[in-house]
């Protein structure tokens, strides 16, 4: 069925809209990735079979709906009730009996499975009450973990597909363009370019074709937006992506999708077909002059293809190497075309700005960073998660307010923002707005939105030898200081945590990080060094303790640290003796146990079985 | 016709152009190893690093390469500012700690003032710099023969599946353009032995001296439409042929005329 006109799409919706509401109430079972891997699917199989088999009135196996990352990963599985918001989690295959019978019969509430308030043990029944959403705003995932992973109706019912035909029906390019500007919109993938001036530049552009490329090889080690948005809302970004290839010009547009994210890709696919149906894309759509068709491509899973001109390299087929940007890819991009490439979390942003217009999206957030901006919240933090918050919201509301604050109540010792080559904040930084020029002046980044926070059980020289290794091995290798520099910075951070270095290797660092900085070819060398300098910057006592006291303080880093048994603690219940692969613990039951220095490779296997706390790290 | 400055003196270039073009028709010396009139430049090595900056930047400068930057009015460039020799030095450096045997190499660090490295040498170093020069050729020929294969600092040149390349032709040119001499080649008889294939050489029917492969000639007929008779002789030959056909064509005419 072609929808040809807007108003035979509002006829479509009203129809959408009233098989929705033809459940009295739908239970949404989240498929995010992380509820996936916990059973999540064995959990929405059960409930349909349980459905079916108990005919209740007024519900049907149609209520039942498969969404997007609902965001509260640590929770999960989790199924939500609605228009209650009931929340229960960490479901289990054996509860669905009880959900079915209670909640949807009875339409009582299932009190063991709903989340409990960390520090007053309170139940939540909504899920709209408890911290971890209420503080939230969502507009790039205004749909995710709501409606059906890629139902094209279901996204119709909500209003998808309105403001392309607003755009394609009302609008001219330039007007599309001038929103896009007045809304503020800054690149979602790291660099925070304004939007409306990319669109601009390439419209103007006198060279043809034109392509528009969505960019979603969201590469950063513990980031998950993107994905949450392609696999739980792939017609936002559709919508987004025509939207901009309308008002720059372009009859025909990429999304790049990274070799990791099977689903996306399947999803996407989906989404496509199906808009090829409705006649949202390819020829005339909605009975408009305007023509559009979407390729999906497939990454080979270099993180370096992050980059666009790395990535538009990578779509024309040749090998992922970025080039040199001194002629910018908006005027000489894809097959040496104007390109406009953005993230996928900026595309998803680009409906609502069309329906509500650019002048609303530019109230929320700060003045230079609008909008919100999408994080996956992870490490050391009670609630991890993806998270949605205004741009402005400060490091300690996210960690503290919804992120529900430190594992076990440990102290807070930094944040990592920004992928491998963004920075650690320390706690004087937790009061900073997040946007994207506050996080730049305090010598991390915003990158794609990942968050990683660490406890006072990291090291900040293990961490930046971590990211330092990553992107040792992601650097393509084209340009000597990236590929030479970071492998020698890397051997240095290695030579820190080893208790080899010497004070002069500190600044021989910072000299080589300097260089790499300026002589790079590409954001990923550029930017390389950043989590040595970060942490160098607000951890340098840590770097001298392992220089000069030869001493790891967070006793992670093996060289410098030995494992001993507490003689007060040990209950001798060769717990550490099973789980040693050196068999470098003896003692017999009862009796107190001893680690042989000599054959102990301090892995720490004996710290993480002992029941008693009784292995201390010197 | 765009002006700029170079090292404080106003110099003209064609719009376009790259800074290292007009610096080195300018006689200004500034090393590049991975540049090549032959392809498109490529900002690899980062020797070329030069200091830009305009009037309007107020003060703001910014590190390039100068292969890759097109001439504008108005641009302000240093190619030996104290920075940029620094960065050069270091860039060096790295260089040398990745081929601490590589004659080439030690030469232009020591130019540079690096005569040791400051870094952990490579273990079992060999002396390519990675500049792709051998591969791009290559491409450019239309063989794509060699490629670079591999990711950062494991990356290495070589052929698909690194066996023999079977687009090969034997025609050198990844050898003659290699800014270190590291890819070997072994000439013997009428065989040529390249990348772990053996070619037969073509013998010039005057002279009896050895041209190029059986291979390339083909490749040369194939692409360009050349004859393949043209390769039965060798250049010299060819020439001593054409003035022969020269010299009885006036023989020729001075005798029409008498």
């Amino acid at each position: 069925m072609r929808i040809a006109t807007p108003q035979q799409l509002n006829r479509l919706q009203q129809e959408c809209q009233a098989r929705l509401d033809r459940q009295e109430r739908k239970l949404l079972v989240c498929c995010g990735p992380g509820c996936l891997a916990n059973g999540a699917q064995k959990v929405s199989d059960e409930l349909k079979k349980v459905i079916e088999k108990n005919r209740l009135k007024g519900f049907s196996v149609e209520a039942l709906k498969e969404t997007g990352c609902h965001g509260f990963c640590e929770q999960g599985p989790l199924v939500v009730v609605e228009p209650s918001g009931t929340f229960y989690t960490r479901v289990k295959v054996r509860d669905v009996e009880e959900i079915i019978d209670q909640t949807i019969r009875k339409q009582e509430i299932v009190e063991r499975l709903l989340y409990a308030d960390p520090a007053t043990g309170k139940k939540i029944a909504n899920y709209r009450e408890i911290p971890f959403y209420s503080k939230q705003q969502r507009i790039a995932l205004r749909n995710i973990g709501q409606i059906n992973q890629c139902d094209i109706d279901e996204y119709v019912a909500v209003g998808g597909y309105q403001s392309l035909a607003k755009v394609l029906t009302t609008m001219s390019r330039q007007a599309v363009i001038d929103e896009v500007t007045t809304s503020g919109l800054r690149g979602r993938g790291g660099a925070g370019f304004p939007a409306g001036r990319k669109w601009a530049t390439c419209a103007k552009a006198d060279d043809y074709p034109h392509y528009v490329i969505c960019n979603g090889d969201e590469g950063d080690p513990g980031a998950f937006m993107d994905r949450a948005i392609m696999e739980g809302d792939p017609h936002s970004v559709l919508e987004g992506i025509i939207i901009a290839a309308y008002a720059v010009g372009a009859h025909e547009g990429y999304i790049y999708v990274r070799e990791e994210y099977p689903l996306a890709v399947v999803n996407l696919q989906k989404a496509i077909q199906q808009a090829h149906e409705y006649g949202f894309l390819g020829e005339n759509m909605l009975g408009s002059e305007f023509s559009f068709d979407v390729h999906v491509s497939r990454g080979g899973g270099a993180f370096v293809c992050g980059e666009s001109s790395a990535l538009m390299k990578s779509v024309a087929g040749e090998v992922g190497e970025p080039r040199a940007k001194y002629v910018r890819s908006v005027l000489k991009g894809l097959f040496d075309k104007p390109t406009v490439l953005n993230n996928v979390e900026s595309y998803a942003n680009v409906p609502v700005i069309i329906d509500k217009g650019g002048k609303w999206f530019s109230g929320i957030g700060t003045r230079k960073s609008t909008g919100t901006k999408a994080f996956s919240l992870v490490g050391r933090v009670r609630n991890t998660g993806l998270i949605e918050v205004p741009m402005g919201t400060t490091l300690r509301e996210i960690i503290y307010g919804i992120g529900g604050g430190i594992q076990n109540d440990r102290p807070f010792k930094a944040v990592q923002t920004g992928g491998p080559s963004g920075g650690c904040l320390p706690e004087s930084k937790l009061d900073l707005p997040v946007d994207f020029d506050s996080l730049t002046e305090a010598g991390s980044m915003m990158g794609s939105g990942g968050m990683i926070v660490l406890d006072d059980h990291t090291c900040v020289v293990d961490l930046a030898k971590y990211f330092l290794a990553f992107l040792v091995d992601e650097s393509c290798g084209k340009c000597t200081p990236c590929r030479e520099g970071l492998y020698q910075l890397h051997a240095l951070a290695v030579a820190v945590s080893e208790g080899r270095a010497t004070e002069a290797d500190i600044e021989k660092m910072e000299r080589l990080s300097d260089t790499v900085v300026l002589g790079s070819l590409c954001g990923l060398g550029k930017s390389g060094p950043n989590p040595f300098l970060s942490t160098v910057r607000y951890f340098r006592d840590e770097y001298l303790t392992h220089i000069k006291d030869k001493r790891c303080p967070a006793g992670v880093c093996r060289a410098l640290i030995r494992y001993e048994v507490d003689a007060q603690k040990c209950d001798g219940c060769m717990a550490c003796i099973a789980a040693c692969a050196q068999h470098a613990i003896t003692g017999k039951k009862k009796e107190l146990h001893a680690i042989n220095q000599d054959t102990c490779d301090r892995c720490g296997a004996c710290l993480a079985v002992c029941q008693r706390d009784a292995i201390l790290v010197i | 016709m765009v002006s700029l400055t170079i090292n404080g003196k106003v110099v003209c270039a064609e719009e376009g152009e790259m800074v290292l073009t007009v610096t080195r028709r300018e006689g200004i010396d500034i090393p590049a190893l991975c540049h090549h009139e032959a392809v498109e430049p490529f900002g690899a090595c980062r020797l070329c690093l030069v200091e830009i900056t305009k009037k309007e930047w107020n003060g703001w400068t910014n590190y390039v390469t100068a292969c890759l930057y097109p001439v504008e009015e108005g641009l302000i460039v240093q190619t030996h500012s104290s920075k940029v020799n620094e960065l050069r030095r270091t860039i060096l450096d790295l260089m040398l700690a990745r081929c601490p045997n590589s004659p080439e190499v030690r030469q232009l660090a020591a130019d540079h003032g690096v005569t040791q490295t400051a870094y952990e040498e490579m273990p079992d170093a060999d002396n390519c710099i990675l500049c792709g020069l051998c591969t791009r050729v290559c491409e450019r020929l239309g063989f794509n023969a060699i490629s670079t294969v591999g990711r950062g600092h494991h990356k290495v040149v070589a052929a698909p599946l690194k066996e023999a390349p079977p687009d090969c032709v034997g025609c050198l040119s990844c050898a003659q353009v290699c800014p270190t001499n590291v890819i070997k080649y072994e000439d013997d008889g009428d065989q040529r032995r390249i990348w772990g294939r053996t070619f037969e050489l073509i013998t010039c029917k005057q002279c009896g001296k050895y041209t190029i492969t059986r291979e390339f000639a083909e490749a040369l007929h194939t692409q360009r439409d050349i004859p393949l008779d043209y390769f039965d002789l060798c250049d010299e030959c060819h020439r001593k042929e054409l003035s022969l056909k020269m010299g009885s064509i006036v023989n020729w005419s001075r005798e029409a005329a008498s």
